[in-house]
């Protein structure tokens, strides 16, 4: 942790920080983890707070669990530079940056009403191309439109 | 790459030697007026979701002429899509019936994902603004034959460049080739769709956008005109100013160069007067009549006959 957070949130003993988050976006990727509707989970989220690197970012923190498994990644889609750190007694013990994949599969729907993938009868699993990280950008191996983040924010606040 | 076996889904998985081998084909079939049982007992399903009587008759044609039998399952008949059966479904049943499948479906990349289905071949008939590769092929085919070769030339593109399919694919479909330059010529509401445009930037294709088209119309080897929808336009009064100026008449021509070739996807409308049938420039029944050669050489090569 780059920062002294101290003042609003203690450290956590053991559990999973993310770091890194453009600011603002912070309860996007608790969304996307569906970290908003997991009541058992102690958490706290920083927004906007100072970061060297981004000038102003926010941060998660989740008490008791280490978050893995390819849904992590998903946060690249809004958080292109985020950083998860795995904490046990206190101290970072694993620490990397979230990947975005090749393609985004079953994640986000392609933003094209009149795609066949968003065709409620034929139960396709969306498959998008990452065109470019940021700002983001996707593109859908069936109709080759554009998805971009603002219909990726819209998806996930949708549904 | 080999042709036997192939989807015929996006013109762009498609190199410039592929095209040359359908086009010498087409050359033969054209030269001979082709006909023979070449696909005696083979059948293909014609599976028009959407509709169509140009392309959907100009492959049931193509299949006639080489002797195959057609499985047409057009929106009248599609009694099973009525009742609420996937694509998915109509697919794998065509796929048991048919050696091959020619799909049209308003929804964009509907071809693409019957082609994921599908065990045998698919081709794609148009699907909604995306594609309509089939057509690409014929356009490219006519300039080849008419101006022997699409390198060098300066060719203007007018219409519906947003949701036009044709247009689209026509754009993309140049991009194989080099030609001198790409004029598009439309209203500024329906120019270039950003996913075209990215490629052709990509690609560093050269292309000028105007919205003049006599301004011009005295540089062009080719003008492909496409029709402009009048839905296509959120105010009717917009659509009213701006249609004359996108019409092709004998007046819109003067200055043109004597030979100029004017294409056109059809059906036509009203974009192009029909004064213009009568002059050297008109080429676009031509381009009607090579699309059935064009269809049945596809058909041999993709089926291996």
């Amino acid at each position: 942790m780059d920062v002294e957070n101290g003042i609003l949130v203690r450290k956590i003993r053991m559990g999973t920080v993310i770091d890194h988050i453009p600011p603002g976006r912070a309860f996007i990727v608790l969304r996307l983890l569906g970290l908003h509707q997991e009541p058992r989970n102690r958490l706290a989220v920083i927004v906007n707070t100072d970061s060297r690197k981004l000038g102003r970012k926010d941060i998660i923190k989740v008490e008791g669990i280490h978050i893995r498994g390819e849904t992590l990644n998903k946060i690249a889609l809004v958080a292109p530079e985020a950083t998860v750190n795995y904490v046990e007694g206190y101290r970072v013990v694993e620490k990397f940056k979230v990947r975005l994949p090749d393609e985004v599969v079953g994640v986000v729907r392609c933003s094209n009403p009149r795609c066949i993938s968003n065709s409620p009868r034929e139960h396709i699993t969306p498959r998008l191309e990452v065109v470019r990280p940021s700002p983001l950008r996707l593109r859908c191996i069936y109709c080759e439109r554009y998805t971009d983040y603002e219909d990726v924010i819209k998806h996930f606040f949708e549904t | 790459m080999t042709w036997r076996g192939r989807d015929v889904i996006n013109i762009l998985d498609f190199r410039r030697d592929d095209l040359d081998r359908l086009f010498s084909l087409t050359d033969q079939l054209v030269e001979s007026d082709y006909r023979a049982p070449d696909l005696s007992g083979r059948s293909v399903a014609l599976i028009f979701l959407e509709p169509s009587t140009r392309t959907m008759y100009s492959f049931y044609s193509a299949v006639n002429r080489l002797g195959g039998s057609v499985l047409p399952l057009s929106m009248a008949e599609a009694t099973s899509i009525a009742k609420g059966e996937s694509l998915a479904d109509t697919i794998r049943m065509f796929d048991s019936y048919a050696d091959l499948l020619v799909i049209r479906d308003k929804r964009e990349g509907a071809a693409y994902y019957a082609a994921e289905v599908a065990e045998s071949p698919v081709i794609n008939a148009g699907d909604g603004a995306h594609n309509h590769p089939t057509q690409a092929m014929i356009d490219l085919y006519t300039i080849n034959r008419l101006k022997g070769g699409v390198d060098g030339l300066t060719i203007g593109v007018l219409g519906d460049l947003k949701y036009g399919r044709a247009a689209a694919s026509f754009i993309l479909g140049l991009t194989l080739y080099k030609p001198g330059r790409i004029v598009l010529i439309s209203p500024e509401e329906l120019r270039l769709k950003s996913e075209v445009r990215d490629y052709l930037d990509s690609r560093g294709v050269e292309y000028l956008e105007t919205s003049s088209l006599r301004d011009v119309v005295p540089e062009l080897d080719v003008l492909y005109v496409t029709r402009i929808q009048k839905e296509r336009f959120p105010d009717p009064l917009e659509y009213e100013r701006v249609r004359g100026s996108y019409r092709v008449d004998l007046e819109a021509l003067s200055g043109a160069k004597e030979d100029l070739i004017i294409l056109h996807p059809l059906p036509r409308v009203d974009e192009i007067a029909v004064e213009v049938d009568d002059t050297p420039y008109a080429k676009y029944f031509l381009q009607a009549r090579y699309g059935v050669y064009i269809r049945m050489a596809l058909l041999k090569l993709v089926m291996g006959v």
